[in-house]
């Protein structure tokens, strides 16, 4: 219930986000850039957590805490994530997608 | 009583073998010897004592001798029709004991001394203990299912053993040819024991022979082209029974299967598994002759008499020795089968079972006898043929008087065992069908003929040139044959007829003198005939051979009857029939599978560039199906 804002207008603005994250993830060339991208999705879907639990159960703060719970778990993730890309820079010198392409058929 | 011990009769053999088979290499030879004889022995001792306890203790009941049996349930299909597992005590499985028991115990001594220093010593041994097992189990087995089981595993040693020699090309060939041509036999046994099962409800021998049971009582319930339908079930379980017993026109595997070590031929070839189909016919003999008044009882006399007629002929050519003995052997089982296809039922009618059993029992100590003595020639001399071998009596004086009593013994000459249960058959076959009682005693004369021919060409005639002095075979292999010689004269005394009769009561059996004259004579004159041909060297007999001129080359040559397989097997079978369908099987259901197969290659290799390694383009295809997933629930699945 923020005033004078629909829900509609923030869904718009996080839907924007998502496949602005989802756009990168798909075009850039940089590892680091996809992993920008990846979490700009998972704001993307934090976002919506927060403001569907606040527009439809005020009175519970489940969707809030679930928030919390993924920006833990993308914490995580986007560690173990650059690990991965620290070491892949030590085997090939080089963080580019197109160099990583020998797991194929 | 408990019946309970003779299970172990078959099972020690079984042991035996298990513990050979599986330590082959590691038990010295020597030792492996005495594990196979005392493994018999032991077996041997208790199917005496149950023979004694059997026959002189309990087994007689209001002067009827009982049937007991020990049996498991192994298998259900009904309520009714299950699979037994068990041991079957009466008359002529205790007398099947006795004579598997003798010439197997005989043949595993005789085999230690035959097969000394073989390759394969163990495993012989081991093959013979399965062999033991198997004929054990047959004799006692409960019902028609348990006997065909052992009936097979019977088939299976016969085929190990024939082909023991496997490096030898014609081993290998005769045991495969003895193996398919009785395998095709029991086809017909097993189509016959489903009808059995299927008409009667039951495989229990003792329900199916019980002459007031509804097995027997309902043959004409359900009937088949003409005949009742348990007629055929008989007809096609002696189809099985003929191809065991080498009955014509199943018997072209028992003269290849002479390619086997010679204690084998004596074993299973001439004094056990071959009589399996005798015993088969014997154990359902109530059943042969009250269904349809006996039709298919006819059926084996017939094949009976003609098989003993056309092998009798064929032995007179032959010059292998050990052939001349499986034709013997073929034609004394015809004898067998015709005396039961003539036999009554009640007390002395049943003359014709009693004699066909008798002439089992004294038939496998001198037919044993005669291949083992063979085999001791055949040691000595290295050949099987009559012409490397002549005046042996003098270097081999116990095998040349053991073979002559068994000689006589087959020739019906009193007072050797022969001669008595000859006499029982040609009584019976006198009294109910005077064409096979004329047919009997021709085959005695022949019988007689071809037997003293191969005596006096193997230890009379003249000396051939020998690599080395031939000498008399080692007390391991005369001593089995001094025993079934002693056997082969005195077991024509036992009063047979008292023990195994048809209907189990016993009758007093006298000679007939008019009809033993007749038979004395006939074998008297194809000694001498022999005699004349044979004592000395001359050209008698090749002159007398070119009088018969085809006849004698048509004879020689087993009527041609491999020759008239071959082709009908490789020229129609394997071309007309079997060439088409392999035709089929390769150009249309290979094909098909093949092209599924390689269809499925192709494609793939087509496909699988979309696996390009670039994780960007799976996360496009991701989003892709997630756009068209999305697409579809919004505009398409609204209800």
């Amino acid at each position: 219930m923020i005033a004078g804002i629909s829900i509609y207008e923030i869904l718009t603005v996080t839907s924007i986000l998502f496949f602005i994250g989802i756009y990168g993830f798909i075009t850039r060339k940089n590892l680091i850039s996809i992993l920008i991208s990846i979490e700009l999705i998972m704001n993307a879907s934090v976002v919506n957590f927060v403001i569907i639990n606040k527009y439809l159960y005020p009175d519970i703060l489940q969707g809030v805490l679930f928030s919390i719970f993924i920006i833990a778990v993308t914490a995580a993730e986007t560690a173990l994530a650059v690990a991965i890309i620290i070491n892949l820079y030590r085997q090939i010198s080089s963080v580019e997608v197109k160099d990583t392409e020998t797991m194929k058929y | 009583m408990n019946l309970n011990y003779t299970i172990l009769i078959p099972l020690i053999p079984l042991a035996v073998f298990l513990l050979l088979g599986i330590f082959n290499q590691k038990i010295k030879p020597a030792i492996s010897g005495y594990i196979g004889v005392f493994g018999l022995i032991a077996s041997g001792i208790l199917s005496f004592y149950t023979a004694y306890q059997y026959f002189f203790i309990y087994g007689k009941v209001d002067g009827v001798y009982q049937t007991f049996v020990e049996k498991t349930v192994w298998m259900n299909f009904t309520d009714t029709l299950h699979i037994d597992m068990g041991v079957l005590i009466d008359p002529i499985s205790v007398m099947m004991l006795i004579v598997v028991s003798i010439v197997s115990l005989m043949v595993h001594i005789y085999s230690r001394g035959y097969m000394k220093g073989d390759d394969g010593y163990t495993r012989f041994f081991a093959y013979l203990s399965l062999f033991s097992f198997s004929i054990y189990g047959l004799v006692l087995a409960t019902n028609l299912f348990q006997i065909y089981i052992f009936w097979e595993l019977v088939g299976v040693s016969s085929y190990l053993l024939i082909g023991y020699y496997y490096t030898k090309t014609s081993a290998v060939a005769a045991a495969k040819k003895a193996f398919i041509v009785t395998r095709f036999a029991d086809l017909g046994f097993l189509i016959g024991i489903l009808i059995i099962g299927y008409y009667t409800g039951t495989y229990d021998f003792e329900t199916l022979n019980n002459p007031e049971g509804s097995a027997i009582l309902n043959w004409a319930s359900t009937s088949f082209m003409g005949l009742s339908v348990i007629t055929w079930a008989l007809i096609l379980i002696f189809m099985g029974g003929a191809g065991k017993s080498a009955m014509f026109p199943l018997h072209i595997w028992l003269p290849d299967a002479m390619e086997g070590p010679t204690p084998v031929s004596a074993l299973i070839h001439a004094a056990t598994m071959v009589v399996a189909g005798v015993y088969l016919v014997a154990r359902l003999f109530p059943m042969y002759y009250f269904v349809e008044d006996g039709f298919a009882l006819n059926i084996v006399a017939y094949v009976g008499a003609f098989s003993s007629l056309f092998a009798a002929v064929i032995a007179i050519t032959q010059t292998d020795i050990k052939r001349v003995l499986a034709f013997s052997t073929m034609s004394q089982l015809g004898y067998m089968m015709l005396a039961l296809g003539v036999s009554g039922y009640d007390g002395h009618e049943g003359v014709g079972y009693m004699a066909s059993m008798f002439h089992l029992f004294t038939h496998a100590m001198f037919k044993a006898l005669l291949f083992l003595g063979a085999g001791s020639v055949i040691h000595a001399v290295h050949s099987n043929y009559l012409k490397d071998m002549g005046g042996l009596r003098k270097y081999m004086p116990i095998t040349n008087i053991t073979f002559l009593i068994a000689a006589l013994a087959i020739s019906g000459i009193p007072p050797f065992a022969g001669f008595f249960s000859k006499d029982e058959i040609l009584v019976a076959a006198f009294e109910h069908n005077k064409l096979i009682y004329y047919v009997s005693v021709f085959v005695a004369g022949l019988t007689a003929f071809y037997m003293f021919r191969i005596y006096f060409g193997i230890f009379w005639g003249k000396e051939r040139e020998y690599k080395h002095t031939p000498h008399e075979s080692p007390l391991s292999m005369t001593f089995p044959l001094m025993i079934l010689a002693l056997l082969s004269i005195s077991t024509g005394f036992i009063p047979f007829s008292e023990f195994v009769s048809a209907d189990k009561a016993g009758f007093e059996t006298h000679l007939d003198y008019p009809l033993a004259a007749i038979a004395i004579a006939v074998g008297l004159i194809g000694i001498i005939v022999a005699w004349i041909f044979y004592k000395k060297e001359n050209n008698l007999a090749d002159k007398f051979a070119n009088g018969f001129g085809f006849l004698y080359k048509w004879a020689s040559n087993k009527f041609y009857f491999d020759e008239i397989y071959m082709f009908v097997t490789k020229k129609i079978l394997f071309k007309r029939v079997a060439a088409p369908i392999a035709w089929f099987d390769k150009k249309v259901v290979d094909a098909t599978m093949e092209g599924i197969g390689n269809k499925t290659v192709v494609t793939s290799n087509k496909i699988k560039g979309i696996q390009s390694g670039k994780v960007q383009d799976y996360a496009l295809y991701f989003v892709s199906g997630v756009v068209v997933i999305a697409l579809v629930f919004i505009y398409l699945w609204t209800n």
